[in-house]
Order: structure tokens, then C-alpha cells, then sequence
């Protein structure tokens, strides 16, 4: 067994962290890693800083029913345009 | 050749637009009505768009259009367009002028409004990303759907799923880099 993680999967861990989806362990592993890795941790760095970006944006999105309506209201058109 | 996709508008432009309008009139069911009104007028002027401006920018300048005439209409719906300031108010302790002037201290208008700027700059980069992985990462970040609900959607393991996840960070993060931070 590996102790140690690979670059590719300190990667995978530290996404998995931005969505709180990373195990104790996994998490632990990371830290080691990021102990050792520069490039990792600019990674890693990078990576949270991305996610504070994203939730500081506070998105709003329409629901799938909303652009259901707008879809379909514009597929009327769209019709309504070509047989005219 | 067509240089416009109507079809695609809503899946690629209405977040877009949506954040553009809702900071803009702050009325959900009113944003949502000129969103569909801007796709409508664009279906109808579709011959004079002549591929000069990306098909966003086309359709936010109509838009814009759309949303001045929405304040036209509900101005001269009550008459004038007028500032009312009461200068006395339970509140206040006399009627000084400064006590209803803005609150230079007060920036949450203004961080707010940086941040639907931000906002729009994200979902602009999110443009640049292949359509599936775009969407994908809307859904697990903006949305927060859970990964299993988006493999089921997309007939994808999760392993598909953070590979994808990570594609998209790292071309958001250039991206961001690139046209918000500088």
C-alpha cells in the first residue's frame, strides 16, 4: 500500500474538499502531501481561493421549470415564425 | 449560414441575463419577463444581427432596451419621475439635510453590485468551457446538486464527474485570473 499521495490524486482530494466531500482521512493525506508538494499547494492555493470567488458572486440561476417556460414560449415564436 | 442559435439561448444565456436584470429591476417575476421579452425581440430582429458583437452581447444590449422601457412604462404609470424626501421622519431629530444624505460608510450597495459584476464575469468564463462541462460544474457549484444526482443525469460515474469538475476549475481559474483580477 502507497502511503503517500500522488500529485494527481492531492488534486482530486483538494476538489473534493471544495465541496466537503473529502473523507477525514483523505483530508489528512492532503495535509501531508501539501507538507511536501510547492506546486500542490499553489494548487491547492488556488483552488479555495476559486471557490471563495464563486460563492462571494452569489450566482442566481433560474429553476428548470422557469427555463422550461422561457423555452417553450420561444419555441412558439420560433414556430409561429416559420410557418408565417 | 446561421448565424444565430435561438434554440440554445435559454440553456446558454438566461443565468446570464438573469443576473444582469435582477440587480437591475429586483423583482424576480419581472426579470424573468424581460428575459423572455429580450428572447422574443431577438428572434424578430434576427436579420440585423450581423455577427459583429458575440451573440451575449448582442442579446444584453437588447435587453438594456427592454429594461429602460420597463421604467419608462412604470414611471409614467404614476406620472412623473420624481425623489420624494420626507425630511421629517420619526427618526429623525431635526431636519438636517445630512441626515438623508447617503452613508459614505454604507458600501453594501456598492459591494453588491461588484459582486453581481463578478458574478457575470464568472458565468461569461463558464461560456468558454466545452457546453457539458460547463453545465455540469454549474450544477455541482452554483446549484450544489449532489454528485450523485448529477451522475444520474448525465449517465456519468463519479469519477467522469471530478475529472470534469476539475477541467472546469482550472480553465475558471485562468480564466478569472485572466479578465477579473487584473
Amino acid at each position: 500500500m502507497k502511503f503517500f499521495l500522488k500529485c494527481d490524486d492531492a488534486a482530486h482530494v483538494c476538489d473534493k474538499t471544495q465541496y466537503k466531500e473529502a473523507g477525514l482521512f483523505d483530508k489528512l493525506m492532503l495535509k501531508i502531501h501539501l507538507l511536501m508538494c510547492k506546486l500542490c499547494r499553489g494548487y491547492a492555493k488556488r483552488n479555495t481561493k476559486l471557490t471563495k470567488t464563486i460563492q462571494s458572486a452569489d450566482i442566481k440561476t433560474l429553476s428548470p421549470e422557469e427555463k422550461e417556460r422561457l423555452k417553450t414560449r420561444l419555441q412558439d415564436e420560433i414556430e409561429n415564425g416559420y410557418n408565417s | 449560414m446561421e448565424l444565430l442559435n435561438p434554440d440554445q439561448w435559454v440553456d446558454k444565456y438566461a443565468d446570464y441575463l438573469y443576473n444582469y436584470t435582477i440587480v437591475r429591476v429586483n423583482d424576480h417575476i419581472v426579470a424573468q419577463d424581460l428575459i423572455s421579452e429580450t428572447f422574443l425581440a431577438g428572434l424578430k430582429s434576427k436579420n440585423n444581427f450581423k455577427g459583429e458583437a458575440t451573440e451575449r452581447t448582442w442579446l444584453i444590449s437588447i435587453l438594456k432596451r427592454k429594461i429602460i422601457d420597463y421604467y419608462r412604462k412604470i414611471n409614467s404609470k404614476k406620472g412623473k419621475a420624481e425623489v420624494h424626501i420626507s425630511y421629517r421622519d420619526d427618526d429623525s431629530e431635526g431636519d438636517w439635510l445630512e441626515e438623508n444624505a447617503a452613508d459614505p460608510f454604507d458600501k453594501t450597495a456598492e459591494d453588491k453590485m461588484e459582486n453581481r459584476e463578478l458574478g457575470l464575469a464568472i458565468l461569461e468564463c463558464l461560456d468558454q468551457l466545452p457546453e457539458k462541462q460547463a453545465r455540469i460544474f454549474k450544477m455541482k457549484t452554483v446549484e450544489n446538486f449532489d454528485t450523485e444526482a448529477i451522475c444520474k443525469e448525465y449517465n456519468i460515474t463519479p469519477s467522469n464527474l471530478w475529472v470534469i469538475i476539475h477541467r472546469a476549475r482550472k480553465s475558471l481559474a485562468e480564466c478569472l485570473e485572466k479578465n477579473w483580477f487584473n
